[in-house]
């Protein structure tokens, strides 16, 4: 089975900044991670391929400094890794990473199926995952919390819900997305790590990748940032007053007005 | 201070630093509390490729030598020197191999050691033969194709845990240390069994039990060299190995100085930090002294061993004895600064003090190295 995994580059802190200029992050600066639930992605994808063969190859769309996380990708057990990074991919919001994204995995085009994590730690949108199914036009499962057989064209996989575990069989090839219940990430190799030194890392710019030039970056992006702050933290608390049976009506009145119920 | 250590031994150390800092810190009192092997650490150091690190290419591994495993064996033992122990006993166990078994001996075991699949363990000391290595009493008795071994090797580190132990027995008794052959046995060959696991001061998630030989057949190809090796094998791996303990204890003693340091800064008293108090401050700095010392005494004579140089018996015995004397001072220390709180076992300072009492005393007691640097002394030439 060969797997795509696709993994980001984040602001490794909570003390993040913002460029008052054009309301994105400011990465400069900021030492970088593997975005967390990407890792739980790589290892997911990393086992897959220890279980059924195949090869995995992590992709990242990010300026040129991503290489050393796409770098730590091999030490984790990827196979290969590729670099998106164009000046034309940047201000892409989540539709246009997503297209982005898509392209790449077009052009690897032997694949069965393509791992993100559940979202980033720092755009906190879990769009980019179900997008690229959408773009791809393959069948799509978020929040997998395990991967229970890989068979005959299928994949049985444990989706976490509210109430429990649901159990699907998708074709493949297809896309999910992964929570962090799904494993435990492992740390590097020593081989791996040398490996990951010596590694090639080709960098596939938006005309690699045969991309639409409205369809990427800025231009491609379908939402601004308009303006982003931490939001003011205003408890009002309200202590009610009467009997059990009065307090009830007022809290039941509370919450329709509300719209809670 | 910089010890010039290449690209690939920043790796290692970077590596076994966060497996230390993720894996083994989260579990170590509790490990200590039930003195229980660290397996799930073992299989993390194996799939990091850190067995592979002591294993010669050729044979799997990568090939590292003396100052590699003393830089992983500090950072282990920065965190936890009962999982440094364990570890650093399989390196111990496969040295005579290395150094003495022949390419089917090595293609046999070395790969399984490498990937971390087998542990190894090394087993020379028993209830009368301690420092004086030569009075062992378990015998192996010449046999067609083989030996039959008969006796019992005490505290052996990675006892029952280990698949591959390296055994020193006697071949002829009346030849005294020149009678001692070492031999390889596995687990599970008929007639070789586990007697007690010990109950231990310090390094108590390691293992440490007694081997039991009754009539336990091994084949002849598993003899290293020939008879009458036993002793002059465990002479030259002493020599190699001493270092490895010489970075157990700096490891163990850089651990305290940073309990010791971080708890003084935060530790409140007249109405500031007690670092601010100069008693505090010498105490450290002492310490600080001494486990830099320590680190570049072991750093440069492991270098020496990798060197490939002859001799090294007073070199490797000093790194031994300083180093280990320093752990034990600078973990008393540590204790102290922590003051009340560094009696507790919900502190990590006690267990690090109890931790470095046993490098002052396995793979030769500090004084019978001091007797072995003395003879080398008296052996040198007048200038």
């Amino acid at each position: 089975m060969n797997i795509v995994v696709c993994i980001k580059q984040v602001p490794g802190t909570t003390q993040v900044k913002i460029d008052p200029a054009t309301n994105t992050l400011v990465r400069q600066g900021v030492e970088s991670i593997l975005n967390p639930f990407d890792a739980y992605a790589l290892e997911e994808g990393v086992r897959l391929k220890e279980r059924f063969g195949g090869k995995v190859t992590a992709i990242s769309m990010g300026p040129p400094q991503a290489d050393k996380m796409l770098r730590e990708a091999i030490s984790l057990g990827a196979d290969q890794a590729v670099l998106l990074s164009d000046r034309e991919f940047a201000g892409s919001d989540t539709l246009a990473t997503s297209y982005t994204l898509s392209q790449a995995v077009r052009n690897i085009k032997e694949y069965d199926l393509v791992i993100c994590g559940r979202q980033t730690i720092d755009g906190d949108t879990g769009q980019t995952g179900p997008e690229m199914a959408e773009m791809l036009g393959l069948p799509f499962v978020a929040y997998v919390s395990k991967v229970e057989d890989a068979a005959n064209g299928t994949l049985r996989v444990q989706r976490l819900v509210d109430e429990g575990h649901e159990v699907i069989l998708l074709p493949l090839p297809a896309v999910i997305t992964v929570t962090k219940e799904i494993n435990v990430p492992r740390l590097p190799s020593l081989r791996g790590m040398a490996k990951s030194k010596s590694a090639q890392i080709p960098v596939w710019t938006a005309a690699d990748i045969e991309a639409d030039k409205q369809s990427i970056g800025r231009a491609g992006s379908a939402t601004v940032v308009v303006k982003t702050f931490s939001p003011e933290r205003v408890r009002r608390g309200q202590v009610l007053q009467g009997t059990v049976e009065e307090q009830l009506e007022a809290l039941v009145g509370k919450l329709k007005e509300t719209m809670i119920i | 201070m910089e010890y010039f250590l290449n690209d690939q031994q920043q790796m290692m150390r970077d590596l076994a630093r966060k497996i230390a800092e993720e894996r083994i810190l989260p579990v170590r009192a509790e490990l200590d509390e039930k003195e229980e092997f660290p397996w799930d650490i073992i299989r993390e150091l194996a799939n990091s490729d850190m067995f592979r690190i002591f294993v010669p290419e050729e044979y799997e591994g990568l090939g590292g030598g003396c100052l590699d495993l003393c830089i992983v064996v500090e950072e282990l033992s920065r965190v936890c020197s009962a999982v440094a122990v364990s570890y650093a006993a399989v390196d111990l166990g496969i040295i005579p191999l290395v150094q003495f078994g022949t390419h089917e001996q090595k293609q046999k075991y070395l790969p399984d050691i490498a990937a971390g699949k087998k542990l190894a363990a090394f087993a020379v000391t028993e209830a009368t033969a301690g420092s004086d290595a030569s009075a062992i009493k378990t015998t192996a008795q010449r046999v067609s194709g083989g030996y039959v071994i008969n006796g019992t090797k005490q505290f052996i580190t990675n006892g029952g845990e280990a698949e591959l132990y390296t055994v020193i027995v006697s071949t002829d008794r009346t030849k005294g240390a020149r009678g001692a052959s070492a031999i390889l046995v596995e687990k599970g060959t008929p007639g070789f069994t586990f007697g007690k696991k010990e109950k231990k001061m310090g390094i108590r998630a390691s293992a440490t039990r007694e081997l039991v030989f009754k009539d336990c057949f091994v084949p002849e190809e598993n003899l290293l060299v020939r008879e009458g090796m036993g002793f002059i094998i465990t002479m030259k791996l002493f020599d190699k190995s001493r270092p490895g303990i010489g970075a157990q204890a700096v490891g163990v003693a850089q651990g305290a100085l940073e309990a010791a340091t971080e708890y003084a800064k935060h530790r409140i008293q007249f109405g500031h930090p007690i670092i601010a108090i100069q008693a505090v401050q010498h105490l450290l700095a002492d310490m600080a002294i001494q486990v830099e010392a320590a680190r570049s005494l072991v750093y440069a004579t492991a270098r020496t061993v990798d060197s490939g140089v002859k001799e090294v018996s007073k070199e490797s015995a000093m790194a031994k004895v300083f180093a280990s004397d320093v752990a034990m001072k600078v973990t008393t220390d540590a204790v102290q600064v922590l003051g009340g709180a560094g009696f507790m076992r919900d502190y990590p300072a006690e267990k690090m003090m109890r931790d470095a009492k046993i490098t002052q005393i396995f793979e030769g007691t500090n004084q019978v190295l001091r007797n072995v640097i003395a003879l080398e002394l008296r052996k040198s030439k007048s200038r």
